[in-house]
């Protein structure tokens, strides 16, 4: 019989300071899903494959199926709910993946949107062909990601003053 | 009317998908859920002889074992196919909750119920199994043979179905003189959905009912299945179908709903969740058949077919799923596609220890297609002719009507498609420059026609079923049995109801979860059929409320109902347009009159009873790379005729990922086994090479809008066909720039070395 081992996991998701007892065994993806109801955080493949789960630790992004949670601890954490403002109105890139009709059955998209988000924090332009390989860790079945990079590249070119 | 179809409305769900908010099967799963988890046959073919469970047992937090030898004994079909009450048109019932008797590597063999994921897993590989090992034989072909390992009794030599179309005399007209015979085998791989949602359900028992949750395509039919493989009346189960996160026909079987019903049955009722991983995802659930065909044709100098010849060998994995009905609608396009008066057909869907094949988006057209539109090239060649103008000449003609599904080509919309997708990716000028080419690297431009169909009429039911509920602010909910599976069906359903009753598109809500105890009875995402078949109820059922809300206008308004109509959200005086009161006016005084009170509601099903021609072509220019084997797709481009678009920007988006199913299909994706043991040795996504957004250039679409006539909005198959054409144009292309015809998919390096190697190319 082995012992269930917990350990205090503080950090910041979303904007706001949190502290909870975590399974040393949980994956970040399991304590946001679990314990903080952050469902827009998928599982796909729970491997590091598909991208579905991820988030930005500290501005970047993760796999967080691969992330253990307890390394999480001392970290700024955002997700997808976190991009609302604060009259519940949609950020920039994720009004883009509405207009672009980027979204079809919508597992991939919280991931997609957070990779697109440390990519336009970073303020740089990008080519086309290098936004397919910043966006290339997310795989999807339904959009052929077409919509997809159409979405990054026009909030990309909004925010720079280019479009 | 036309204020709302035709128009590129943003999704009904694209807010609650950009936010996180948009509910998925585990989204909703109570966290304390118990946990099953499957024990998986490690041999592809034998006999379980004993298992011995008493190590997992031990293992804190088990709750449950079930083996192979606890489960009921009643074998029920999969396939999400409506039920037939002719029991000789019944889909095949091979299956069993667990099976002692294993098929495949991945059979199910034991199902252990934990408290938590941990120990569940754990329980799974403490559990010993003692297998009896049979030989085994994974390719269609050899299955055939005598004496090949045999998979089910009732089927000798493995053969699940035979089906023939013949037409003509093939053996007289082959004897005519001066024809030139072409022959080709062409093969196509075992390829997954790839869905990035795997499937997932959990079961619970409330009021002595089981309620399934289940990502699934087919929530009514899943019901019936859940009841027909615990024994069970069908009533005693219900199904929920929240957001799914795809299915492209995976979804379209039932899966692990049954064992997880059963399950829950066994720790007295209580939530059971059966989340399945991606590795199991690809080998446990369906996989698209492959198939080899064997194609000949004999054809005259002057470009004309004399008789065709086709056998296609398809592989059905251990259990029969969706049984014959893949291969045999690859067969029938065959003979629509390029008529011809002396044809032989012959199709075979055959068992092997592979992975079951089912339902995958086209549905054995991507199959035939490349077989057929590869084998067509490979005719022109023969002949030195463009292979355009040698389809041109020979495919479907404006006019020709199939006997089987009375469909009609109505328009010339082959043409019009092939003038769209050329003019796109300037296929003349290319065609001719490229031939040039001599170096090492080498480009080329090359396409593939398509045929295919819209729903499943009349090889089995077509019906739709339809609620429309008015609101006290005039607004109404829209419920279907259609389910929205990523596709856009939601919204598409509710621009179809805003047009016919006059609202505007924001004033329908449409419920997008499916309860088949609330939801009126509708068969599900398959067959490209929910626009079309949803159309005719929602337009019925809009009518009739239409009808309704009038009658209660004239109680109001003092005008004959047949004079007044309902344009956008009001009801207006039809004589001189005059709006008499809104909508909302009528419906608050309908839901709280003193004297009258009504909850206006209308609810109908339609039976369909036609079938509609869905064309298109695939336009696709490549540059190969010899002495690397490597293909680079430049670019591409699908132009379909859907009949009238409803939504044009959904439309175009759901084209984009058929095309991305296509080149994986053409370049990259298959799943491989051992061939000693079946094991699988890719089934994952890091090694089953699934496009990433960097192996597609800029996706092309285009559409001819040739307005449907049988179709109550004009829309007929825009789901799968967008999958069909992309390969075999890939593989046209690679012809035309290398001079070398690849008769498999995927066109892999590994493939192109042994082909260049042996035109001499390297």
């Amino acid at each position: 019989m082995h012992e269930v081992q917990y350990k205090l996991v503080r950090c910041t998701i979303n904007g706001r300071a949190v502290e909870k007892m975590i399974d040393v065994r949980a994956s970040l993806t399991d304590m946001l899903r679990n314990d903080y109801s952050l469902n827009s955080v998928k599982k796909g493949c729970e491997v590091g494959e598909c991208g579905a789960c991820n988030v930005l630790i500290d501005g970047e992004c993760f796999n967080s199926c691969i992330y253990l949670a307890i390394w999480a601890d001392g970290k700024n954490i955002r997700t997808l709910e976190g991009l609302l403002g604060p009259n519940g109105e949609l950020s920039d890139i994720q009004q883009a993946f509405v207009d672009e009709a980027a979204v079809q059955c919508g597992f991939c998209t919280p991931g997609f949107i957070m990779t697109a988000v440390e990519i336009l924090e970073s303020g740089k332009e990008y080519t086309r062909d290098e936004l397919r390989k910043l966006l290339s860790g997310h795989l999807c079945r339904c959009t052929g990601y077409e919509n997809i990079l159409n979405a990054v590249e026009k909030t990309m070119k909004k925010r720079l003053g280019k479009a | 009317m036309g204020e709302t179809v035709g128009k590129s409305v943003k999704r009904v769900d694209a807010f609650d998908k950009v936010t996180g908010r948009a509910r998925y099967t585990d989204d909703i799963c109570d966290k304390n859920a118990l946990v099953a988890r499957i024990l998986h046959s490690t041999v592809a073919n034998g006999t379980v002889k004993h298992i011995d469970v008493s190590e997992a047992e031990k293992i804190e937090g088990v709750v449950k074992i079930v083996t192979c030898f606890d489960v009921p004994q009643h074998k029920f079909p999969t396939a999400g196919h409506p039920w037939s009450t002719d029991v000789h048109h019944q889909d095949v019932a091979d299956r069993l909750l667990l099976t002692s008797r294993v098929r495949f590597y991945g059979d199910d063999v034991a199902a252990v119920v934990a408290e938590n994921e941990v120990a569940a897993a754990q329980a799974v590989r403490a559990i010993k199994v003692e297998y009896e090992e049979y030989p085994i034989v994974l390719d269609a072909v050899e299955a055939m043979k005598d004496g090949a390992p045999q998979l089910h009794k009732e089927y000798p030599n493995n053969i699940l179905n035979h089906t023939s179309i013949y037409k003509g005399d093939y053996r007289e007209a082959i004897k005519e003189e001066g024809l030139i015979k072409v022959e080709g085998w062409y093969d196509t791989p075992t390829v997954q959905h790839c869905h990035i949602e795997n499937h997932i359900c959990f079961a619970e028992m409330e009021a002595g009912r089981i309620v399934v949750t289940s990502s699934t395509q087919i929530p009514h039919i899943v019901r019936r299945v859940v009841g027909q493989a615990l024994g069970i009346p069908w009533g005693k189960v219900r199904v929920i179908k929240p957001y799914i996160g795809g299915g492209f026909g995976n979804k379209q079987d039932a899966l692990y709903e049954p064992l997880c019903a059963y399950l829950c049955t066994q720790v007295g009722g209580r939530r059971v969740k059966l989340d399945v991983s991606r590795e199991e995802t690809f080998v446990s659930n369906r996989v698209r058949h492959a198939i080899r065909t064997h194609i000949i044709s004999w054809v005259r100098p002057d470009g004309t077919f004399a008789a065709r010849k086709m056998e296609c060998f398809s592989n059905q994995g251990a259990y029969a799923s969706h049984g014959h009905g893949v291969a045999a609608k690859g067969m029938g396009a065959f003979p629509q596609l390029y008529p011809c008066d002396h044809v032989e057909c012959d199709a075979y869907s055959v068992f092997t220890n592979k992975p079951v094949a089912g339902a995958m988006r086209g549905y054995g057209i991507p199959q035939a297609m490349f077989a057929g539109e590869a084998h067509i090239e490979d005719v022109a060649k023969a002949l030195n002719m463009d292979s355009l103008a040698f389809r041109r000449k020979n495919m479907m003609p404006v006019g020709y009507v199939d006997g089987f599904s009375k469909n009609e080509n109505y328009f010339d919309s082959l043409n019009q498609c092939i003038d769209k997708g050329m003019a796109y990716i300037d296929y003349e000028r290319k065609l001719e420059e490229y031939a040039k080419d001599t170096g090492p690297v080498r480009r080329g431009v090359g396409m593939a026609i398509f045929w295919y169909n819209t729903a499943v009429w009349p090889i089995s039911l077509e019906s739709s079923s339809c609620r429309m509920v008015l609101n006290q602010d005039g607004s109404i909910q829209l419920q279907m049995g259609e389910t929205e599976i990523g596709q856009g069906a939601d919204t598409a359903f509710a621009q179809m109801a805003a047009e016919t009753l006059g609202i505007r598109v924001e004033d329908v809500h449409v419920v997008s979860s499916q309860d088949t105890d609330v939801t009126p009875f509708g068969l599900g995402a398959y067959a490209s059929r929910q626009t079309y078949v949803g159309g005719f109820a929602i337009k019925q059922t809009a009518l009739i409320m239409k009808e309704r809300i009038l009658k209660y206008a004239y109680e109001m308004a003092r005008m004959a109902p047949y004079e007044m109509d309902i344009v956008d959200g009001k009801i207006i005086r039809r004589n001189d347009g005059r709006v008499l009161l809104t909508l909302a006016e009528l419906a608050e005084e309908a839901f709280y009159s003193l004297t009258h009170s009504e909850h206006i509601t209308a609810e109908s099903t339609y039976q369909i009873k036609t079938n509609a021609y869905s064309f298109g072509c695939s336009f696709a220019e490549v540059e190969v790379d010899i002495p690397l084997c490597k293909v680079k797709l430049l670019n591409i481009v699908n132009v379909h005729d859907c009949g009238r678009l409803i939504n044009p920007a959904l439309a175009e988006a759901q084209v984009h990922g058929g095309m991305s199913m296509a080149i994986g299909y053409g370049l990259s994706e298959q799943l491989l086994f051992d061939e000693k043991t079946g094991k699988p040795l890719n089934n994952n996504l890091l090694d089953y090479k699934l496009s990433t957004m960097m192996d597609h250039p800029d996706l092309g679409v285009g559409f001819v809008e040739n307005y449907e006539p049988t179709s109550a909005y004009g829309t007929k198959a825009l789901g799968e066909p967008p999958a069909c054409p992309g390969a075999p144009a890939i593989r046209n292309a690679i012809l035309n720039a290398t001079g070398v015809g690849i008769d498999r998919a995927p066109i892999t390096p590994h493939v192109l070395f042994e082909a260049f190697k042996e035109a001499g190319l390297i």
